[in-house]
């Protein structure tokens, strides 16, 4: 199915293009003032021209910290939000001149299993297979295929989601997101908050339909070895720019080695910013 | 695939959710239930006592009718409003905003699934109440012209319709006050479009307001209906007129909210919390 749909959509287009992109949100000045002056909204710069290409079947990551830009970017490409300038294209399509044909081609799964609570896994991806056009005789049987895979007990797919883990929510989450087979993936730190074992079923199925499906994946996390893991390519993003972008090799290319050992993505991350991982996460909740 | 198919099956994902929240909430369904029922027999009650509170002697039954029917068909318009303006309110309440809109999904198809489901949930919920009322009260609905009562309903769904899309623009415009505005926009609704008294008994410049809602000529007619048996014949130019007026709401409402979506895009509102 992946490979007729990727024949329909543009031939040579990569699958996503990221052109001079920037975002801006208003929010409230902290500082107050007195009349009119309470209601100023100071103008907090998400993205700042941003540009980058993504093929088709690569695993690309976007590293950083809490409040780098990485969710914004995916909402973006979700189509979510739309960018101050610039523009998105998912196989060609932009995504704010033709948004249907982008919707059909992607799916996300973000950090928060967002779900109607009290539905059981099945009827929440009824839910989502009916938006997407699937008839439930097609949906029925594959989304018990893929809870399977993903090591969900039968028993617990009538069951209401509040009744379940936050681990076993997140893999529900990814039956959504693989659900309606899309070409192009959207990981929204989909492993953040998971036990070792939930993350490390996550992580082999994501490898899995990378090698099965011909999917294109789009990887967002600050875990530094999952993006070392399972990424073909890595942007490191900091403050709404892009720092860097290579292969995993050869980011650490660009640090000199420790103690003759090969320098880890947080020796990256130090090296281009000037600060470590925790600093600018500590920094960002400041601001 | 069929793009007909495909928006069908879309339709159907709202119906089919909506009646599995009823499932799930069906604590609150039921608590809500005994509230509508409460309301409307504490209000026909009303007309009961009036010849008690006036001292006057007045013709009870119909009185008691009268309010009945604002009753009932307040319930039944409501419902609607409801379930179309709290179709976004539902979705931050529960986290899945942002799944929805990013779905394959046009807006006009998430309109149709809700509006199915709030017709159909709408009768249900105003006939189990009816069910409950006569046994409380004698109606004589002898003289009553039931198929031109089923057209104004009908009629009158189509603006409601319409006005609930344009009340569902406030939950996307404010995430956190948004829900709680349009339950001020249905109070408006009913304190003017004369539900419980007529029209004439408000202020000059709220019966020229009252003139502007929709709702006021769906009760005109389904009073007509039922209290003086009014031919259907002379109710159908009222009908086409609240057909007409509910089609231009609904394109307005969704011109509206189409508009207000791209705001929300460009402003980042589409968040579960705002």
């Amino acid at each position: 199915m992946s490979t007729q749909r990727l024949e329909r959509v543009g031939a040579n287009a990569p699958a996503l293009e990221i052109d001079q992109v920037r975002k801006v949100f208003a929010r409230k000045d902290r500082k107050k003032g007195k009349g009119l002056r309470r209601r100023r909204k100071e103008e907090v710069v998400a993205l700042e021209r941003i540009d980058l290409s993504v093929s088709r079947g690569e695993a690309f990551g976007v590293l950083g910290p809490n409040g780098s830009g990485k969710s914004t970017l995916v909402r973006l490409v979700s189509t979510l939000l739309l960018p101050d300038a610039g523009a998105i294209r998912v196989f060609g399509h932009d995504i704010a001149e033709r948004p249907f044909e982008v919707k059909r081609m992607i799916n996300r799964v973000s950090v928060d299993a967002a779900f109607f609570k009290k539905f059981s896994p099945i009827e929440n991806l009824m839910y989502a297979a009916r938006l997407y056009g699937l008839s439930a005789a097609d949906a029925r049987p594959k989304m018990r295929a893929i809870m399977k895979r993903l090591g969900l007990e039968e028993e617990t797919f009538d069951q209401p989601m509040e009744h379940m883990s936050r681990g076993m929510q997140q893999k529900v989450a990814v039956a959504r997101g693989f659900l309606t087979s899309p070409i192009l993936l959207l990981l929204d730190e989909p492993t953040t908050g998971l036990d070792p074992h939930s993350k490390r079923d996550v992580q082999a199925f994501v490898r899995e339909i990378r090698q099965t499906h011909d999917a294109t994946v789009l990887l967002t996390t600050h875990d530094m070895e999952e993006a070392d893991r399972l990424c073909d390519r890595i942007a490191i993003l900091d403050k709404g720019r892009i720092v860097a972008l290579d292969t995993p090799t050869g980011l650490k290319r660009l640090v000199a080695s420790k103690d003759g050992n090969q320098p880890t993505m947080e020796d990256v991350f130090l090296a281009l910013t000037g600060r470590t991982f925790e600093e600018a996460e500590a920094e960002e909740v400041k601001t | 695939m069929n793009t007909f198919v495909r928006e069908m099956r879309g339709a159907y994902a709202f119906v089919e959710r909506n009646v599995n929240l009823i499932k799930r909430y069906w604590g609150w369904e039921l608590v809500w239930l005994i509230y509508s029922l409460t309301n409307a027999l504490a209000i026909t009650y009303i007309g009961n006592g009036m010849s008690a509170i006036s001292g006057q002697e007045i013709d009870t039954q119909y009185v008691v009718t009268y309010l009945l029917v604002g009753a009932l068909i307040w319930q039944y318009l409501s419902v609607i409003f409801y379930a179309i303006s709290e179709m976004i309110a539902w979705e931050r309440w529960e986290g899945t905003i942002e799944y929805t809109f990013m779905a394959p999904v046009s807006r006009p198809t998430h309109l149709v699934g809700t509006t199915l489901f709030a017709i159909g949930y709408g009768v249900v919920r105003t006939l189990a109440i009816l069910g409950i009322v006569v046994a409380f009260f004698h109606l004589d609905l002898g003289g009553a012209n039931i198929p031109g009562t089923i057209l104004m309903l009908l009629a009158g769904s189509v603006s409601f319709v319409g006005l609930g899309i344009l009340a569902a623009v406030l939950p996307l415009l404010y995430p956190e006050r948004g829900a709680q505005m349009t339950n001020a926009v249905a109070a408006i609704l009913l304190l003017i479009s004369g539900v419980y008294y007529p029209v004439e008994t408000l202020p000059g410049w709220l019966q020229t307001v009252a003139a502007a809602s929709p709702a006021t000529y769906v009760i005109q007619g389904m009073r007509a209906c039922l209290l003086e048996g009014r031919s259907t014949i002379d109710l159908l130019p009222l009908a086409f007129t609240l057909i007409g007026v509910g089609f231009a709401v609904i394109t307005l409402g969704l011109v509206i909210f189409r508009y207000v979506e791209r705001y929300a895009k460009r402003t980042g509102r589409l968040k579960r919390s705002g």
